[in-house]
């Protein structure tokens, strides 16, 4: 089934929403659907959007204050009172500040906990290196029993967080804070584990993950103008991989980019250099953050300043493609 | 469960000593004297306070307990076997390859507990979590949460972001003892990180606090039992325990705290427990 996008996709007035909106109306509808499902929040009610869940749900939402380490043990502890927790606050805190309590009482105790980190990136913006969380993924996808999702948009993030309330599991749910062009329709599919192919291409494979989706998406544009065919594929779930569908699309285009807003060494690009070094090994260029802390300045700033949006990585990936193609002798 | 007399309770005690002295010593690693210091407190717990079915762990009407110090497990898993949970022979595989009794407790390999714990700090934590949910959402008020905290344990701040949470809460139906032995790794908690004004520290964030003698059972018994009945607080009982308890050249020595007794060791250590010290003879001496 061919992904369907939203139509004016790169026109300047295109839709665009926090993701972290998204995951707000998911939480109030998961809600709804399911009484068990309970709600955590460390002083960041309002800026994590829990506070649509709390005027639903007074009784089911517990203000923790600002201790990280407490709000995912106490969550852990109403799992086992047989409650779904979310729990919220900025990821650089959780899990930046809780992981060792994430991995005994969550992972190894096998609750469902749902450890939600908003404000995920540089483009946190001003606030700098110490609000833009970038080793998240590598510490939640490292943990056993974890499932790492990073939506693309505020509507699939909604869904996204429907879904990790039914799975029964925990889960690390990745949010960024600033408005996100949205790129997928309300009929779109979301399946925990399962990547999406946006836009089909024979030259090169773009996994994008999070935000960077989107600027994939008009890098694919960008290259198009220069007679390069790329696919774009969808990750959202960066734990467990869709291994079918990455290997599918990598062994068509024989060439492979990653993009992230989050360090590459141990993140989405270092999942996926496992994945191709075991199975398909296969020229990689990761696209992200290089062994190096964000600073301040304005969101979008800060993207061009670190190579992160579509016309950079376009850049990028004319001279990866380059390079591999002298590589291989050919042309 | 019939109800047991003081001199049965004391006993019991005893008998869940010896157990932890084989299962160390058969482990050839673990921890000796906090266990030890421990037993009269788990005697009482789970054999006079705790609500709960061995045959039937999740039985919904149940306490619930959280041992938060994970490395004492060997006097739960004692206790959890002389309860009926399983069968004592399984004990004799504490720490071995496969075996569901781990060095720390793993929730999800045995029945009848409550958490996963070894890292300290985080017990206290989700036993306020189960008693936030008792209390305010699914308002149970017969239920009871009680955990076992070590005193070296209240060095970690995740300790005090839970007991600032349960204060602000008034989580009452959350019950806890202060294995307060006074030792720890690195020697005395005094030497390592001094704890007192404990009394103190505890009522400034708004919880009851009971001072008892740790290995009196009548006075482990009667602070549970005034707990309970303490409304609007979570309460705290800090049981003053001798470390190793009931084995003369273990106690108060915090070199015993992460050692096992070698087979010389186990044997006179069993003997003064038969004996209570010499104090009765028996057939097996």
């Amino acid at each position: 089934m061919t992904y369907q996008l939203v139509e004016n996709l790169f026109a300047k007035d295109v839709v665009a929403e926090p993701i972290r909106a998204g995951f707000g109306r998911g939480l109030k509808a998961a809600g709804e659907a399911d009484e068990r499902v309970v709600a955590l929040c460390a002083d960041l009610t309002d800026s994590t959007q829990m506070s649509k869940f709390k005027e639903a749900f007074p009784e089911r939402f517990v203000e923790i204050g600002v201790a990280e380490q407490n709000l995912v043990t106490v969550a852990s502890g109403m799992a086992r009172a047989g409650k779904i927790p979310f729990t919220s606050s900025y990821a650089a805190f959780s899990p930046g500040r809780n992981w060792e309590q994430i991995r005994t009482t969550i992972c190894l105790n096998d609750q469902p906990v749902v450890v939600v980190g908003s404000h995920a990136g540089v483009s946190v913006g001003p606030d700098g290196a110490t609000h833009q969380m970038l080793e998240d993924i590598a510490l939640m996808r490292v943990l056993p029993n974890m499932v790492v999702i990073a939506p693309g948009d505020s509507v699939e993030a909604e869904k996204a967080t429907q879904a990790i309330a039914a799975s029964g599991k925990p889960a690390y749910l990745r949010l960024a804070r600033e408005k996100t062009p949205i790129f997928s329709l309300e009929k779109s599919p979301f399946e925990i584990g399962k990547a999406y192919v946006l836009r089909t291409g024979k030259d090169i494979t773009l996994l994008g993950t999070g935000t960077m989706t989107y600027q994939l998406l008009v890098t694919a544009e960008e290259l198009k103008k220069h007679g390069v065919d790329a696919e774009v594929v969808h990750v959202p779930t960066i734990k467990p991989l869709d291994e079918a569908t990455i290997l599918k699309s990598v062994t068509k285009t024989g060439r492979v980019v990653t993009a992230e807003e989050a360090q590459i060494n141990g993140g989405f690009g270092g999942a996926i250099a496992e994945l191709l070094g075991e199975k398909k090994p296969l020229p990689l260029l990761r696209i992200g953050m290089k062994d190096r802390f964000g600073e301040s300045g304005a969101p979008d700033e800060l993207l061009e300043h670190f190579g992160l949006t579509g016309s950079k990585i376009a850049s990028s990936v004319r001279e990866f493609i380059g390079d591999t193609k002298q590589k291989r002798g050919k042309k | 469960m019939t109800q047991l007399t003081i001199k049965q309770l004391e006993h019991r005690a005893y008998v869940l000593r010896e157990d932890v002295i084989r299962m160390l010593e058969r482990a050839g690693s673990g921890h000796s004297a906090g266990p030890l210091g421990l037993a009269d407190i788990f005697a009482t717990l789970y054999f006079d306070v705790m609500k709960y079915d061995p045959k039937n762990p999740l039985w919904g009407d149940r306490d619930y307990f959280f041992l938060s110090n994970g490395h004492c497990v060997p006097i739960q898993y004692a206790a959890m076997a002389e309860a009926g949970f399983f069968p004592k022979e399984e004990l004799m595989t504490l720490r071995k390859l496969g075996s569901r009794l781990q060095g720390h407790p793993e929730r999800t390999k045995l029945p009848g507990l409550e958490n996963t714990s070894g890292p300290l700090g985080s017990g206290l934590s989700q036993a306020a979590g189960v008693a936030q949910v008792l209390q305010y959402i699914d308002k149970q008020p017969h239920r009871f949460v009680y955990v076992v905290t070590g005193d070296g344990e209240l060095d970690e701040g995740n300790i005090w972001e839970a007991a600032m949470f349960a204060g602000k809460y008034k989580l009452s139906q959350l019950i806890v003892f202060v294995d307060r032995n006074n030792i720890q790794i690195d020697g005395t908690t005094d030497q390592v990180m001094p704890l007192e004004d404990l009394r103190g520290k505890w009522e400034s964030f708004g919880w009851h606090v009971q001072e008892i003698d740790g290995h009196n059972v009548e006075s482990i018994r009667d602070a549970a039992s005034m707990a309970r009945a303490i409304k609007n607080q979570p309460s705290v009982i800090i049981a003053h325990t001798i470390p190793g308890k009931g084995v003369d050249f273990m106690e108060y020595d915090y070199h015993w705290h992460g050692a096992p007794p070698n087979s010389q060791q186990a044997k006179e250590a069993l003997h003064k427990l038969r004996t209570l010290d010499g104090k009765i003879t028996g057939e097996h001496q």
